[in-house]
């Protein structure tokens, strides 16, 4: 199918259903804590727009929980339907991580998730924030297990090898591998930042629209604080993971440089643009800061980084890809704190709900933290090639043997599926967003819970917002 | 010899797919009954009695994969991939039915049918498809070397295709049961009368499948019809029977309650009948719970955190249940 082999099919699929997946818990985080945050607010200061901006956005939380179980169902499935050969040599590791983590999502759902949806008006407000407090530490939770459960596959240890397959010997430092910390970090603040983003977008889009009143600016205040104080954090851990990433993956820096050849020792510079060319063995058009390479990753204005041609060309990663892909998540990030540094500018005299140039960059700015996430897991992931536990087994040895109609036909399957489905799910997000916080909401909150058509086995059913633009329906008073 | 993880493990997967099959299994036979309920309002009644449970019912199917991957990754790997198309158009099937179950409340009424239409669909295709695994399951998938070594199509068999059908007809009439016990008036009526035909449908569907898998398969039919075995597994089908019976009885005097009861015990029954036939095989036919498992290090690992956690899903899953018994009519949906 256009001259793919099923390898590349198999990785294409993967990457579709998880980049896919992996905008709905990205948000989930973000919007968990950022709930939680709300709530302590209100509690503390009992200021009415507080309140309302924690319900509704609830109700978005809520649906992208929901999109999230959806769409998660399927990536417990793929590792045994696409990568057959990894999950028979390395499931004894992979399995129970990720068994762990479902155990945790269920654990929320059971215990804590029906309260925060539902039960506003049924407990008190403290055991209510306990249950937002226990959510936001669930997703984090759920984190950290598919977190380490990637990471291992980066930096494995804490196995042996016997008869061909992983045996686990020390689960601790199977947990905590060398490259989880940096990775765990820099995941949970995308992950924040993300959600910063997103909601400063929704607020600048009402306030384009004249849609001003105090939750609305509350919104934009709280995410471009976010984005002031937390984007240049992300900056430093961010290269601390690149630095941890030089010392166990040094053939990924060399290909997310684009450097191929240290014979002549001197410094490396840093290329700001170029087109690595995997056959040719060099990178086009380059666009160069001399001695930067070297100052940015050995701190030195002498030591070369290493480079490609240092790795046999069987264990190189695909430059092209990583050197663009990182490049995009390096400049969303930089915009991110240019844009947190505008938003301080223009905090004298409200200029911030004013300014229209600054509100149309917040809302270009709504996707670019789930931009740069998926940017970074495709520097990491595509980076890791021709590896898929790092060192120890090759993704071709990985996949399962299954030709390429057939992956060419589920592939195609899933593009639609996705688009369909998802599609809709997000319009639906959009349309709730676009509805905007409703004043003293909470009051309204009406029934749900166990027992309830409204459950938090059904996260969506706390969202009440038709599909669809029609006024006079009745099924939206239903709802 | 210490603990059995292999053994512990096993049981609970199996407990794990039997929940599903028994919870999924009247939620997708309501998406199969929709086509014979033409009536808007009480196609929002069927789905309001499933709406507070589905989604939960799901979990049992993710925790089944999960468990399935960290305690028998051999099995995981061979089975997922050998069963790769029929598994992928299952999950679609899922994925679509879920959505479209959210979305169907939040349509306008100009555009309910569009979802009408996703959610029958959804619940077809993920129960044929998962008739169709099961079938292909049974046949069995030969295994070389620790990896699946039959081909692509290897599960599009005349069985198959038959168990795909057998779980349509099966689910449809565990979702009327469920109808019967949690409706009342015209609709409760309607299953009432389609319970009688899908009963007997239910009944030949097994008594084929009883009879095509021992032919088929010498070891499963050695495993039934060798002495003493023969004696101690008569019960199942003399039970299949007599359930059959009572669930004719209790549809014609219109009952609520042991229509829905009488087939879980239908399906527990079939459910024993394929564990008898397979036990202690994880791949049926080739490789058992022992030789599929995962290092002991792994299946104990995981282990702590199922004993953890199981029993309080199990707990909310109950109290769910049984805060939300009780007839639902088109009054109480507030959707």
């Amino acid at each position: 199918m256009f001259g793919l082999e099923a390898l590349e099919l198999a990785r294409i699929q993967f990457a579709f259903t998880i980049s896919f997946h992996i905008i709905f818990p990205a948000i989930t985080i973000g919007l968990a804590s950022y709930l939680a945050v709300l709530e302590g607010l209100w509690l503390k200061t009992r200021r009415e727009v507080y309140r309302d901006l924690y319900h509704f956005w609830l109700k978005i939380f809520a649906v992208n929980f929901g999109m999230g179980v959806v769409s998660g169902i399927v990536m417990a499935y793929q590792f045994g339907t696409n990568w057959s050969a990894y999950s028979e040599f390395a499931g004894s590791v992979t399995g129970p991580l990720l068994t762990y983590e479902v155990l945790t999502a269920f654990f929320l759902e059971a215990g804590f998730l029906g309260v925060m949806l539902f039960g506003w008006n049924r407990v008190g407000p403290g055991l209510h924030f306990f249950a937002t407090l226990m959510v936001a530490l669930g997703t984090l939770i759920s984190t950290f297990w598919i977190l380490a459960s990637n990471s291992w596959m980066h930096t494995p240890q804490g196995h042996e090898i016997i008869d061909g397959v992983v045996v686990p010997v020390d689960w601790l430092a199977i947990i905590f591998n060398p490259s989880f910390p940096y990775r765990l970090a820099h995941m949970a603040v995308a992950a924040f930042l993300a959600t910063a983003f997103f909601v400063g977008a929704s607020a600048a889009w009402h306030l384009l629209r004249g849609n001003d009143h105090p939750g609305i600016r509350k919104m934009l205040s709280m995410a471009m604080w976010m984005a002031l104080l937390v984007a240049p954090v992300q900056a430093v851990i961010g290269d601390f993971h690149g630095l941890n990433t030089l010392e166990h993956q040094p053939a990924k820096i060399a290909a997310i440089e684009g450097h191929w050849d240290n014979s002549s020792g001197e410094p490396t510079p840093l290329l700001l643009f170029g087109w690595p060319d995997m056959e040719a063995e060099q990178t086009r058009y380059k666009l160069e800061i001399p001695y930067l390479g070297s100052l940015i990753l050995k701190h030195s204005l002498s030591e070369p980084i290493p480079a490609l041609k240092d790795f046999p060309p069987e264990d190189r990663p695909n430059s092209t890809i990583v050197f663009w892909s990182f490049r995009l998540m390096v400049g969303l990030g930089l915009l991110m704190i240019a844009t947190g540094l505008w938003s301080l500018l223009l905090r004298r005299g409200d200029r911030l709900y004013q300014s229209r140039p600054f509100l149309r960059l917040a809302l270009l700015m709504g996707p670019s933290g789930l931009l740069a996430i998926l940017a970074g897991w495709f520097t990491t992931e595509v980076g890791r090639q021709p590896w898929v536990v790092y060192g120890v087994m090759r993704t071709a040895d990985a996949v399962s043997d299954h030709g390429a109609g057939q992956l060419g036909l589920t592939l195609a399957m899933f593009v639609l599926v996705y688009f369909a489905v998802f599609g809709v799910g997000m319009l639906y997000v959009l349309r709730l967003v676009a509805k905007g916080p409703v004043p003293f909401e909470g009051r309204q909150t009406g029934a749900g819970g166990y027992g309830q058509p409204r459950t938090p086995l059904r996260p969506i059913s706390a969202a009440d917002e038709n599909l669809e633009h029609e006024h006079g329906d009745h099924l939206g008073e239903r709802n | 010899m210490g603990i059995d993880l292999s053994l512990i493990w096993a049981v609970i997967i199996i407990f794990g797919i039997m929940m599903y099959v028994v919870m999924d299994g009247f939620d997708l036979g309501i998406g199969i009954l929709y086509p014979f309920v033409g009536d808007s309002a009480d196609r929002d009644v069927m789905m309001n009695t499933v709406a507070p449970v589905w989604d939960g019912n799901e979990t049992w199917l993710v925790l089944g994969g999960a468990g399935l991957f960290a305690a028998f990754p051999l099995a995981y790997s061979v089975v997922l991939s050998a069963l790769y198309l029929p598994i992928i158009f299952m999950l679609m099937g899922l994925i679509f039915r879920g959505v479209a179950f959210e979305f169907r409340f939040k349509a306008s009424k100009r555009r309910q049918h569009i979802w009408d239409k996703a959610f029958i669909g959804g619940s077809l295709a993920a129960t044929f498809f998962q008739g169709v695994v099961l079938g292909a399951f049974i046949n069995g998938l030969p295994v070389e070397g620790r990896a699946y070594a039959g081909g692509a199509m290897d599960w599009l068999t005349p069985f198959s295709l038959f168990c795909g059908l057998a779980l349509v007809v099966g689910y449809a009439l565990l979702g009327s049961t469920w109808l019967m016990m949690r409706t009342g008036g015209d609709l409760q009526k309607r299953m009432h009368d389609l319970g009688v035909p899908l009963v007997w449908a239910t009944l030949l569907m097994i008594a084929i499948v009883s009879l095509w898998t021992p032919l088929a398969h010498p070891d499963i039919a050695e495993r039934w019809f060798s002495l003493p075995n023969l004696f101690w597994f008569m019960p199942v089908p003399i039970l299949v029977v007599l359930c059959t019976l009572g669930l004719l009885r209790a549809i014609k005097r219109y009952a609520n309650y042991q229509p829905f009861l009488l087939t879980l015990a239908l399906i527990f029954l079939g459910y024993s009948g394929l564990g008898i036939s397979l036990w202690p095989n994880i791949i049926p036919h080739q490789v058992d719970i022992w030789e599929a498992a995962a290092p002991p290090q792994s299946q104990g690992f995981a282990l702590v955190g199922a004993l953890l956690i199981l029993p309080m899903i199990l707990m909310y899953s109950a109290w769910s249940y049984w805060v939300f018994r009780g007839k639902v009519s088109a009054e109480d949906g507030y959707h």
